[in-house]
């Protein structure tokens, strides 16, 4: 196994949120394991994804047709296109297991949207799990917790 | 338009058979009409049953702009009251839910009412001994509202003291919340964890009317369904198909299937499209179900319940449910363009996990805040809601397969693309929004 610095670990969250920011969704697909979900509560501390709703729980298919759909002639929601923009804070890095190849990392931070004259500030908590697969670190799930995930939004139409 | 509006003459003038007036959506007045006399003649849904199981439980919530607690009396009966201190206008209970024992007490002056709403006590009462304070509403307690129904766990509201009677406000459309609760093999329904909360910044009428807009999700939703089918065929058609393919590829099938699903309308503005067969028709069979459904109602009725395959219906003035997947969603309405959608799913009691499975994860693709159909369908009424805000047109046009003989009192299947249902509903519009209004001169 590839031995995976912690000072890696941290360049590899900078790395995919500038993608999300960038819109360099393909590059951002490429991060994910096959079988990842991106997952984001809609109850404080929630546990399970499946049995109650949550804001999202999508696979690579889901996740992949929302990035296509962002950029479809028919997608009017879109027209004019989101931005968005992630500012993180210092990132914990709670596992490192190169034995394994698993890495777990807890990383807070601002996320802001806009579309319009409209623009929105979500604070998050997102959990990492992280895999080592031929020596490149991949997602293997991702947990985004909205810091007032029970409160009532509009849309939100890009990746926090 | 800024007038208020004190006939039924005045009101009348806003619908004709085929078009409305574009002040039904936009008009702060005609808001206020609403609030005071729609969402006070009509039967307004409150909450579920199962949200307030044990007694003392409470869960607090709208009836149009009225706040009001759902609460489990000592009983075990449900009581819906204003959610107001009689005293100096405090609200008793500010929690989404919570449990209060056996009387509620007032945070502010420590009044405290029983959970019918009666007064228990006031300290320092004799600071009250002659000062007339007996003879007042206030010292009643908290107020109930008008008339209440339990209908098979689902809890309704009236906020006026008299008026339709729950049955003759529901009539036959209450045959699809018997569907939806009959699905469980035992009978009985459980609401799920919070709902999705999702903010419109639209009029509610719009949310209701696109329940049964069956001309919409090939064009709007071609976005979302169409780039899922692409995507599917682009992959090589993979089997089984993901999940997304079952829940959102059904919005792109063509008019045709629309056109054939048929839509039936009830009097007082309900209805429900998928009279015939429904885009929740085709969902993969999950193991044991019908076996426990054979097993409580036997094999013909089991057959009878699951085929019955209603899409969404209508409960004017504000809710839609979805049968075949246990959903609910309550259209609050939060001003002339502002809206709240609270989406609602339920457990099948003695049913598979899977088809909560099911119904947890339609919600969160099509019903959240994050989710692309979600999306499609936002931008639409927004669009929308700014639009009718032009003075180059006045009238909002719900003609589709129109004829003049339509009489809303009775019930009728039509043509799965017709608008009647809209036309429905802006007949008990009118119904419900001017039955206590003094007919006459024009205000
Ligand atoms: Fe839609």
């Amino acid at each position: 196994m590839t031995a995976h610095s912690r000072e890696e670990i941290i360049d590899f969250l900078y790395d995919e949120v500038r993608m999300l920011d960038e819109g360099r969704y393909n590059d951002w697909l490429a991060l994910w394991l096959a079988d990842g979900h991106y997952w984001m509560p809609l109850d404080y501390k929630q546990t399970d994804p499946l049995l109650v709703t949550s804001l999202l729980y999508e696979d690579i298919f889901m996740l992949k047709l929302r990035v296509e759909r962002l950029n479809g002639a028919r997608t009017f929601s879109q027209k004019p296109k989101s931005r968005c923009h992630h500012v993180l804070q210092r990132p914990f890095v709670d596992v490192i297991d190169n034995d394994r190849g698993f890495y777990q990392t807890n990383v807070s931070m601002h996320y802001i949207e806009t579309r319009h004259d409209d623009q929105f500030l979500l604070a998050l908590t997102a959990t990492h799990e992280l895999k080592s697969v031929d020596g490149r670190l991949k997602i293997a799930n991702k947990r985004v917790d909205l810091l007032n995930s029970d409160a009532a939004f509009g849309n939100i139409q890009l990746l926090p | 338009m800024s007038h208020t509006f004190t006939t039924a003459e005045s009101v009348t003038r806003l619908v004709n058979s085929h078009q409305v007036h574009r002040d039904v959506y936009t008009s702060e007045a005609v808001y206020r009409l609403e609030m005071q006399q729609l969402f006070c003649n009509a039967w307004v849904y409150v909450g579920h049953d199962s949200q307030t199981p044990a007694k003392g439980d409470y869960y607090t919530t709208q009836v149009g702009d009225q706040p009001v607690i759902q609460v489990r009396h000592s009983d075990g009966e449900i009581k819906v009251l204003y959610n107001r201190c009689p005293h100096k206008g405090t609200k008793i209970a500010i929690d989404r839910e919570g449990n209060t024992g056996k009387f509620f007490r007032c945070p502010y002056h420590a009044w405290s009412f029983k959970t019918d709403g009666c007064l228990l006590a006031i300290p320092l009462k004799k600071g009250y001994v002659g000062t007339g304070l007996d003879k007042t509403e206030n010292v009643k307690g908290i107020k109930a509202v008008g008339a209440v129904m339990n209908y098979r766990g689902f809890i309704f509201a009236r906020l006026a003291e008299t008026g339709i009677s729950f049955e003759d406000y529901f009539g036959e459309s209450l045959s699809s919340i018997d569907n939806m609760v009959d699905r469980s093999p035992e009978g009985r329904l459980e609401a799920i964890g919070p709902p999705l909360r999702y903010m419109h910044q639209c009029n509610w009428k719009m949310l209701v009317e696109n329940q049964t807009d069956t001309c919409h999700p090939m064009v709007a939703h071609e976005s979302s369904a169409g780039t899922a089918i692409k995507l599917w065929q682009e992959l090589g058609s993979p089997e089984p198909k993901p999940p997304a393919m079952q829940i959102i590829a059904p919005f792109m099938s063509p008019y045709e299937f629309f056109e054939d699903m048929g839509i039936r309308t009830w009097p007082n503005g309900h209805g429900h499209t998928g009279v015939y067969h429904s885009i929740h028709s085709d969902y993969s069979a999950i193991a044991g179900y019908f076996e426990a459904m054979v097993a409580s109602y036997g094999d013909e009725r089991a057959r009878q319940i699951l085929d019955e395959n209603r899409h969404n219906t209508v409960y004017f003035p504000n809710i839609m449910i979805k049968g075949p997947i246990q959903q609910l969603r309550n259209f609050i309405p939060l001003g002339p363009d502002k809206t709240l959608v609270e989406s609602y799913i339920f457990r099948l009691v003695g049913a598979p996990d899977e088809l909560l499975a099911r119904t947890a994860m339609y919600n969160r693709m099509v019903n959240a805040p994050t989710s692309i159909v979600g999306h499609d369908d936002l931008e639409m009424y927004e669009r929308a809601q700014e639009g009718l805000l032009s003075n180059g047109l006045d009238w909002v046009n719900i003609q589709r397969l129109h004829s003049d003989d339509e009489d809303y009192t009775q019930e009728a299947v039509e043509n799965g693309t017709t608008e009647r249902q809209m036309r429905n509903q802006f007949n008990a519009w009118l119904k419900f929004n001017t039955c206590s209004l003094p007919s006459g001169g024009v205000a």
